[in-house]
């Protein structure tokens, strides 16, 4: 909207965009590079090389810990999408229910809560519970905190729909839950989809919350490259990190389509 | 008006599922970091006594009760090490605040400015560094700080110091850190309202005899408050309780209160001292958190 | 298709009777109905007729309660106090999607994930109409409303015009006993407008069915609907055909609101041959013809509209003013605003009030036209006078 009239770019605004945007992706681009070092020495270059690629491939724990995160995060961005979206709905359609600025105010404040706190608290429920820890009780962790991200997301889609869609679909003939299904979840489903593949990333990247909650014998992938990392850089963490950049960018790419999916529809892009 | 009454009940059963959630894993493990803040530490499965055994009967129960004491919460007060990671964490959380503030204004006005196709471009540009891991990019600087690391090399082939500095472990690397990490957080919340500020009010500023700078903060500036204060609280609030950043770019001679806290649980097996300083560190954001509490209702809530 | 084969097709699908109730049984029976938001009456003990085959218009300022009203009778509010009958049975309680009543929104909710045809069967698929029968009906509505070869088309890719038309089909579709049209050209161009108004009067004539359409353009609602319901802080003000509303306003609030008027308050004075003399402070003594319902009060106002005021130079011919009481008063032209059509008047009396004047261009060249400042008679008959009580 600013860019129109008489506001043009400023030779100020360019630097500011420029390094900020070089500051960001820069330091992102030299790990990827160097995951492709021949030398052990992660400083020191030794042309381009796949070893450390192997290396990942045959690192039988590293694996294991890979493993357990995939399903932890497939499981708990499906449970959190669910919820959020159910959460969502309540909050945009529901009007004044009672209790309503206390749910509002616990879907909102794990996210930015201290991740600390959630972690540390979850671990005594789980512990008071007598609860074995492991894939559950991270999942179970994860869908807590990720469940708010999505809530934020589909509600903020909810909101920006036009409410007589449901009524018009109420006036041909739907129930209420008809109507929700027919107007109204095609076109959130954008927003869905992109609040599902934020919770999966969300958990792929939890380090702290699943140190708390995860049990012996069952380490995510943050915690083993963690753990890694505290001893010293490694190759191989550069190959795994680049992997890891990779199904993101992957997982990115599906999100934009989803977002091209519902422009083509003539809705505006899900946020986030 | 609010929603239409006939669409108002079937939304309310949607609650149900995610109230009882976010009550049984949200809102009771608080009890839990309450009650256990006030135990003793005991060399045992689980390391704290009293446990609260409802097996036990009425008496067992208000025994418990008695034996709960703020003796924790006294050693916080009194040891020298909480209290300064308390205030190194304030610390740390407003200089970093200041300087995403500073870094990302900039940045989010530019993109604010940008032609409007290139703007989602640019946001997604921010959000994508967003969605990698925070542990890689964390692990990506110390790539670069190490002592023989990359900034080294060319600092030292450019000639501008004569021997490697020593990057790592140092406040700077975890400023570094920090602002690297939370500037998507800052720059989202503050482009989203300077992108929704209506460019003829500049026009009409200019044409009411403001130059481009007076008409930035005249008009420009105060209505992009509220942006300024979501990304002020966004990065903030969870900047005090930080541990990776911290742990892995700064010294270990002077810690946060994430850090201690994780020592006290993780290494001394201390866990009633570290419920009581998570039951401090909430206490302390409890303003700022229910600041954010009230921005992020209005901004979804009140159209 | 041609229009009339969509006409055809449509009596000849008629599967279900037409409502044909007693002329003295209305189709609608709105009934003490009482909507309220809060402290705030949106619609207070609101009691109304409509009858089958009427085109009704709901016209009134924004926030007048007629749109919730309209909501009442779709079903998306419910009221507190009072029935709604339709065809005997009272709905106020049924819900929206269970009453033989649709409804066109003002921004036309159109599904923007389905294209045209869609969008007009969607009512019918939840009907459970069979395959075959559904084709019909959905290529006869797109025919009905002149949309041949669009019916691929998302909703983002028509005109506003062709908007409008989809969701007109889309709520004809199921064939309701009642249509609402909430605000439905307000989105079109004046032109547009104007054509599609007519559009709307012949469908509706043609097909017979019961229209309510609410609206707080006076000349849409004049130019469409037999009989307008005017609509003030939840009550009907009035409830009248269009000339009469105009011609013959119940309150002072409906002159005022219906059109343009000068008011001038005054007392009964005499009666004479079925005339009335009211002294007015601002115009004098002014003769109008005695209302059918006889004036109770001595305290009223007298109401002529501008186009019946005429001007001239030295007042009526005086074989006019034998014919009749002639009201004639004297002042000063002070403004003059030529639209084209007719040109509108503001002349100062001399007891200091203003009048308000409109006269129709007849002749393209008017060397007689007055201009400010030029002494002139202002007069009207006291038929074109109406009385209203305070």
């Amino acid at each position: 909207m600013m860019a129109r009239g008489s506001n043009k770019l400023s030779p100020f605004n360019i630097t500011a965009l420029a390094l900020g945007f070089s500051f960001l992706y820069l330091p992102i681009v030299i790990l990827v590079i160097y995951s492709f070092n021949a030398s052990r020495l992660v400083t020191v270059w030794g042309g381009w090389s796949l070893r450390w690629y192997v290396e990942f491939f045959n690192d039988r724990a590293m694996l294991d810990a890979a493993w357990m995160s995939f399903r932890v995060a497939a499981s708990s961005a499906t449970l959190a999408t669910l919820l959020g979206t159910l959460a969502a709905v309540a909050l945009s359609r529901g009007a004044n229910f009672r209790g309503r600025a206390l749910f509002s105010g616990m879907l909102y404040a794990p996210l930015v809560m201290p991740e600390v706190i959630t972690g540390l608290s979850l671990l005594l429920l789980f512990v008071a519970l007598d609860a074995e820890r492991g894939f559950w009780t991270v999942t179970i962790a994860h869908t807590t905190l990720t469940l708010c991200f999505v809530a934020v997301v589909v509600q903020s889609r909810l909101g920006a729909l036009d409410p007589t869609l449901e009524e018009a679909a109420m006036d041909l003939g739907c129930d209420p839950l008809r109507a929700f299904l027919a107007a109204t979840l095609p076109l959130i489903l954008p927003s869905i989809a992109a609040g599902w593949m934020l919770a999966f990333t969300l958990s792929l990247d939890d380090l702290v919350i699943a140190s708390f909650t995860t049990g012996p014998g069952s380490s995510t992938l943050p915690i083993r490259i963690y753990s890694e990392v505290r001893l010293g850089v490694k190759p191989e963490i550069n190959a795994i990190c680049t992997l890891i950049i990779g199904a993101i960018a992957v997982v990115i790419v599906g999100a934009s389509l989803a977002a091209k999916l519902s422009d083509a529809r003539g809705e505006s892009a899900a946020p986030l | 008006m609010s929603a239409p009454s006939i669409f108002t009940r079937p939304a309310r059963l949607a609650v149900i599922a995610p109230y009882l959630w976010m009550a049984l894993f949200f809102l009771v493990p608080f009890a839990f970091v309450l009650k256990i803040s006030m135990s003793q530490t005991a060399i045992a499965q689980p390391p704290y006594t009293p446990v609260f055994d409802l097996t036990a009967g009425w008496e067992a129960i208000k025994a418990a009760f008695a034996a709960l004491s703020a003796d924790n919460f006294r050693l916080l007060v009194s040891d020298d090490l909480y209290v300064l990671s308390y205030l190194r964490s304030l610390v740390v959380a407003s200089v970093s605040t200041a300087i995403l503030l500073a870094i990302g204004y900039p940045i989010a006005y530019g993109m604010a400015r940008l032609p409007r196709r290139w703007q989602s471009v640019a946001v997604m540009l921010v959000i994508v560094p967003f969605w990698t891991s925070f542990l890689i990019r964390i692990y990506a600087w110390i790539n670069i700080l190490q002592h023989d690391g990359l900034l080294n090399q060319v600092l030292l082939a450019l000639h501008l110091v004569s021997a490697p500095v020593v990057w790592l472990s140092t406040d700077s690397a975890m400023y570094l850190g920090i602002v690297y990490s939370y500037l998507p957080f800052m720059i989202l919340p503050l482009y989203a309202t300077l992108a929704k500020l209506d460019p003829a009010l500049l026009e009409a500023a200019s044409d009411l005899g403001s130059s481009p700078a007076r008409a930035f903060w005249l008009v420009t500036f105060p209505l992009s408050l509220p942006g300024v204060a979501a990304g002020a609280l966004l990065c903030f609030i969870p900047i005090v309780g930080e541990f990776v950043i911290p742990d892995l770019l700064a010294g270990s001679d002077s810690l946060m209160i994430g850090q201690t806290l994780w020592l006290e649980f993780f290494t001394n097996k201390d866990w009633p001292v570290a419920s009581a300083a998570a039951v401090v560190l909430l206490l302390l954001l409890l303003a700022p958190l229910l600041l954010y509490d009230r921005l992020q209702r209005r901004q979804l809530e009140a159209r | 298709m041609t229009d009339d084969a969509a006409k055809a097709a449509w009596d000849a699908d008629s599967a279900r009777p037409e409502p044909q109730p007693a002329a003295d049984v209305p189709l609608l029976r709105i009934d003490a109905v009482v909507k309220k938001f809060g402290a705030f009456r949106a619609v207070d003990r609101l009691s109304l007729d409509i009858r089958a085959g009427e085109f009704f218009a709901l016209l009134g300022p924004s926030g007048c309660g007629k749109t919730t009203l309209l909501r009442m009778l779709a079903g998306f509010e419910t009221p507190d106090q009072g029935r709604i009958l339709l065809d005997g049975k009272d709905i106020a309680q049924v819900l929206p999607h269970q009453r033989p009543v649709n409804m066109m929104f003002q921004n036309y909710a159109l599904f923007p994930h389905l294209n045209v045809r869609d969008n007009i069967a969607f009512g019918l698929k939840r009907a459970g109409m069979p395959r075959p029968q559904h084709d019909t009906r959905v290529a006869e509505m797109v025919a009905l409303v002149k949309l041949e070869g669009l019916e691929k088309r998302k909703p983002d890719q028509l005109s506003g015009g062709q908007k409008q038309r989809v969701a007109l089909a889309r709520s004809l579709a199921r064939r309701p006993q009642v249509l609402l049209l909430d605000e439905p050209l307000a989105a079109l161009d004046k032109k547009l407008r104007e054509s599609t108004q007519l559009e709307l009067m012949e469908l509706q004539r043609r097909l017979g069915l019961t229209f309510i359409i609410v609206t707080h353009d006076q000349e849409e609602a004049m130019t469409v609907a037999g009989r307008i319901g005017v609509m003030d802080a939840g009550r009907l003000e009035q409830v009248a055909t269009p000339r009469e509303l105009y011609e013959a306003p119940g309150s002072r609030w409906v002159a005022e609101f219906v059109g343009d008027v000068n008011l001038f308050e005054g007392q009964v004075e005499q009666r004479e041959n079925s005339r009335l003399a009211i002294a007015t402070r601002d115009a004098g003594t002014v003769f109008v013809a005695e209302p059918r319902q006889p004036v109770t009060k001595a305290s009223v106002c007298v109401a002529i509209r501008p186009e019946k005021v005429k001007l001239s130079r030295r007042g009526p011919a005086s074989d006019a003013v034998n014919a009749r009481a002639i009201n004639r008063l004297d002042g000063v032209v002070t403004d003059v605003g030529y639209l084209g059509g007719l040109t509108t008047y503001k002349v100062k009396l001399d007891s200091g009030a203003v009048l308000r004047s409109s006269m129709a261009n007849t002749a393209r060249l008017d060397l007689d036209a007055y201009s400010p400042g030029q002494r002139v008679v202002a007069w009207f008959t006291p038929d074109d006078c109406v009385v209203l009580e305070q």
